[in-house]
């Protein structure tokens, strides 16, 4: 109804008429919307010269805004305003807010850190940033590791030791396990009764006789276990051998396997094969020796430390 | 000259400006005391002093840096914004309340616009004069007198406005150092740009667009409308009596059933012979001779169309421009004690109670499931928020089990579970906390060096706690309690049952 009653109404017309009979409407736009359309205008020159706009040769006038920030290195820096110098001095600002704190750490013995709640909660934060940026790829997320590829951080067993200097002698230099493979330097026979001997070590069933024959193998100069993993088969620190009469396994998987069977199997494989796969990269070089410092206390107090 | 643009349908209407007449009576004194009231609480209490050790010593402080709002004894931190959502929650079902009992009284009586808008309107009164000489000055051209009137009244506008937005301010800084920090250039940015937006806010709001904040732009007074029942009390015009058989009429109709609708510029003229008139005959006789003619009682003075600050004539109906604010009330029943009627031509009444053959006196209905269904949710409410600030703690905490991994197998085959124990210090001093357990040996907790933690006013505190039981205790123990204690306050003593996972009970 009301377009009809719009058709009925008369509009202005142009005045001009075309073939005789033919005109134009005049339907003139809003006058708010012609004065919104002026100031898009307005709008768009002012900011034209406070934001950076157009191409001009190689590069691009500025604008008038700049972005003044103090790098790390205690530079000033100066920038015409873009989305990368706003991103960086966001950054840089971060990072000179954390830095006190990471001087802190870095003043302080492992001691007076493990006393101090406020450096406690520092590191429990900014630890869990830099183990998941540099850590969690392998040892997971929680620092619970993957067995048969990388140590468990959560648990009490530490292949190098768990005392903050050790943790920290890993984190600066890496890591780097081995052990032979002695499938070719013994028959089947020997390295299953090996394999019973070590599983009789920390209560796995076995079966007793092969354990004892393997208990002889361990100690000889055949299969020499005892010169890396002791003669008590508890391990050596130094160069990372494991103890092998503990309840945990990284290497064989032994928590896995269902039967008594089964474990020791897993271990023999262990002991057929060798490994070269215990690598831990060195650090040193890739963080600062404040990150270093935190990972170590965060790695230290994730498994409670030793 | 264009043809037949006039009659199209404009989106936007220009605003016909209200120039409303002052009125004495009883819901003017109360509107009254609800602006003084107000005001005096808004724009006296950020200068309440109150001694504080850590803090401003001003009584209400949102302190925003700091975290913290503190007001008079009680500090609430950002975790207790389950206060707020209950505030919010309590204020919006009071608001339901409220409406379904008596309409927009909100509006009405204690909105903000409200408030500002009745303000605005008494300094252009005590400048420009009442009503009429209000009008004549608009209608007039622009000359000193003209100028000089409403420079004035613009300029106390503008002062109030500013006094608005730096009183608002104050609440976020310590008020006497905020004020000359302000007028020497030195306040913070923020403090400038909130009082400056503040300041052209309340101006353009409460001077500028006034009734049109109401009716195009505020959602509550929309919504409020449709939770009106027809039990619910409301400014009404009593038609059935104003009107009659015949309509309303002024008194001169009484000279024959001449119904004579007065325009309301003669209005004053109409009320002074009524006067008149009534003082020769007594104000039943008057009705009685109507009520022969089949006149209504309402003389059409059109006083309460004067009165009304959104500019309605509430003998059209109820309509949705109304804010309920009973000025008409007062006019009309002036009008009526001037003629010796019955008061209550326009009155508080419900729909129902009007529609009736036989109107009652009206009276509050609240016998309905809606009204009582908010009154107890309202009751619910705010007692748990009594309940909940009456027994705050003077710390929070929270004590989460580390899920990466669950539990650990040690080397000699004993369980271990982690957990994150937070301590936020809510008192307004440093505070010692001691953490213990119960259910698992003592022993077996471990929280490093921190068994006692010192934690600042408003600052948080973060332990990391292992528990670690031998594989046959850790069989029986599915839960137990990590008690924390602040130092000298066992009273406060809280507990915190947490889990502890086994690989057995792993699925």
């Amino acid at each position: 109804m009301s377009e009809q009653k719009l058709q009925s109404q008369t509009v202005q017309t142009t005045g001009h008429a075309w073939d005789g009979d033919l005109q134009e409407y005049n339907n003139p736009l809003p006058v708010w919307w012609v004065y919104t359309f002026y100031a898009t205008f307005i709008f768009a020159i002012v900011y034209w010269t406070i934001y950076p706009s157009w191409p001009f040769g190689k590069g691009w006038i500025g604008g008038l805004s700049d972005i003044t920030y103090v790098n790390s290195a205690g530079e000033t820096k100066t920038h015409s305003w873009n989305t990368r110098a706003l991103f960086l001095e966001d950054m840089n600002k971060a990072a000179v807010a954390q830095k006190p704190y990471f001087d802190k750490v870095q003043s302080m013995s492992y001691e007076q850190i493990s006393h101090d709640p406020e450096i406690t909660a520092f590191i429990l934060s900014s630890g869990k940033a830099l183990f998941a940026d540099n850590c969690a790829a392998c040892h997971q997320a929680g620092g619970q590791g993957v067995v048969g590829f990388f140590p468990n951080l959560t648990d009490d067993d530490w292949l190098y030791g768990g005392s903050y200097e050790q943790i920290h002698q890993t984190l600066v230099n890496g890591r780097r396990g081995y052990m032979p493979s002695f499938g070719e330097v013994l028959s089947g026979a020997q390295i299953s009764d090996l394999a019973n001997y070590v599983a009789s070590l920390s209560g796995i069933a076995h079966d007793a006789a092969k354990a004892k024959a393997g208990d002889v193998l361990f100690h000889s100069e055949t299969a020499a276990c005892y010169y890396c993993h002791g003669v008590d088969a508890k391990g050596r620190k130094e160069i990372g051998a494991p103890n092998l009469t503990d309840g945990i396994w990284l290497w064989a998987g032994v928590a896995a396997a269902p039967s008594g069977e089964g474990k020791v199997a897993a271990i023999r494989t262990v002991i057929s094969g060798g490994l070269a796969k215990g690598v831990m990269p060195a650090w040193g070089g890739r963080l600062s020796p404040e990150q270093i410092k935190v990972l170590t206390v965060y790695v230290h107090d994730l498994g409670g430390g030793v | 000259m264009q043809t037949g643009l006039e009659d199209q349908l404009g989106l936007y209407q220009k605003r016909i400006p209200i120039f409303t007449r002052s009125v004495k009576g009883r819901f003017r004194r109360f509107k009254t005391a609800v602006l003084v009231l107000a005001y005096s609480i808004f724009f006296l209490l950020p200068w309440v002093p109150w001694p504080r050790p850590d803090a401003p010593s001003q009584a209400v402080l949102f302190d925003v840096l700091g975290r913290r709002f503190l007001i008079f004894g009680l500090t609430v931190y950002p975790q207790d914004v389950i206060w707020l959502a209950l505030l919010l929650f309590i204020a919006a079902i009071l608001l339901f309340f409220v409406t379904g009992l008596v309409g927009r009284a909100f509006c009405g009586y204690f909105c903000f616009q409200t408030l500002w808008t009745d303000f605005f309107i008494w300094i252009e009164y005590k400048i420009q004069g009442e009503r009429p000489a209000r009008v004549r000055l608009f209608r007039q051209p622009w000359n000193r007198e003209k100028l000089l009137k409403i420079g004035a009244t613009h300029a106390l506008w503008l002062l109030a406005s500013f006094w608005t937005g730096l009183t608002f301010a104050a609440y976020f800084a310590y008020a006497p150092q905020l004020v000359l920090d302000f007028f020497t250039g030195q306040a913070a940015a923020a403090a400038y740009i909130t009082v400056t937006a503040l300041t052209l806010a309340t101006y353009a709001a409460a001077g500028l667009m006034r009734e049109q904040i109401c009716t195009y732009i505020c959602p509550y007074g929309r919504f409020q409308s449709v939770m009106y029942e027809a039990e619910t009390l409301a400014v009404h015009y009593d038609a059935k009596r104003g009107e009659g058989a015949h309509g309303r009429a002024s008194v001169r109709a009484g000279r024959g059933i001449v119904v004579e609708r007065r325009s309301r510029e003669r209005a004053e003229a109409t009320v002074m012979e009524e006067r008149r008139r009534v003082n020769r005959n007594s104000g039943e006789r008057a009705l009685a001779e109507r009520h022969e003619q089949g006149l209504g009682d309402c003389i059409d003075c059109g006083l309460c169309v004067q009165v009304c600050p959104v500019g309605i004539d509430i003998r059209d109906g109820l309509q949705y421009k109304c804010i309920s604010c009973g000025l008409c009330i007062d006019a009309c029943n002036t009008i009526m004690d001037s003629f010796n009627f019955p008061r209550g031509l326009i009155r508080y009444d419900s729909e129902k109670n009007l529609a009736s053959t036989t109107p009652a006196a009206p009276r509050l209905e609240w016998k309905r499931l809606k009204i009582i269904g908010y009154g107890a949710a309202l009751v619910l409410m705010s007692a748990y928020l009594v309940y909940s600030i009456s027994t705050r703690g003077s710390f929070d905490r929270a004590v989460s089990q580390i899920r990466q991994p669950l539990y650990v197998v040690l080397s000699n085959g004993d369980i271990r579970n982690r957990y994150q124990i937070r301590i936020t210090n809510k008192a307004a001093e440093d505070q010692t906390y001691q953490i213990s357990a119960r259910g698992i040996p003592a022993s077996a907790l471990d929280v490093g060096h921190f068994r006692e933690i010192t934690i600042k006013p408003g600052h948080s505190g973060m332990v990391q706690a292992s528990v670690r039981l031998s594989p046959a205790l850790a069989a029986q123990t599915q839960h137990f309690e990590i008690l924390i204690t602040p130092m000298g306050k066992p009273a406060e003593t809280r507990a915190e049952v947490i889990r502890f996972d086994t690989p057995s009970l792993r699925p």
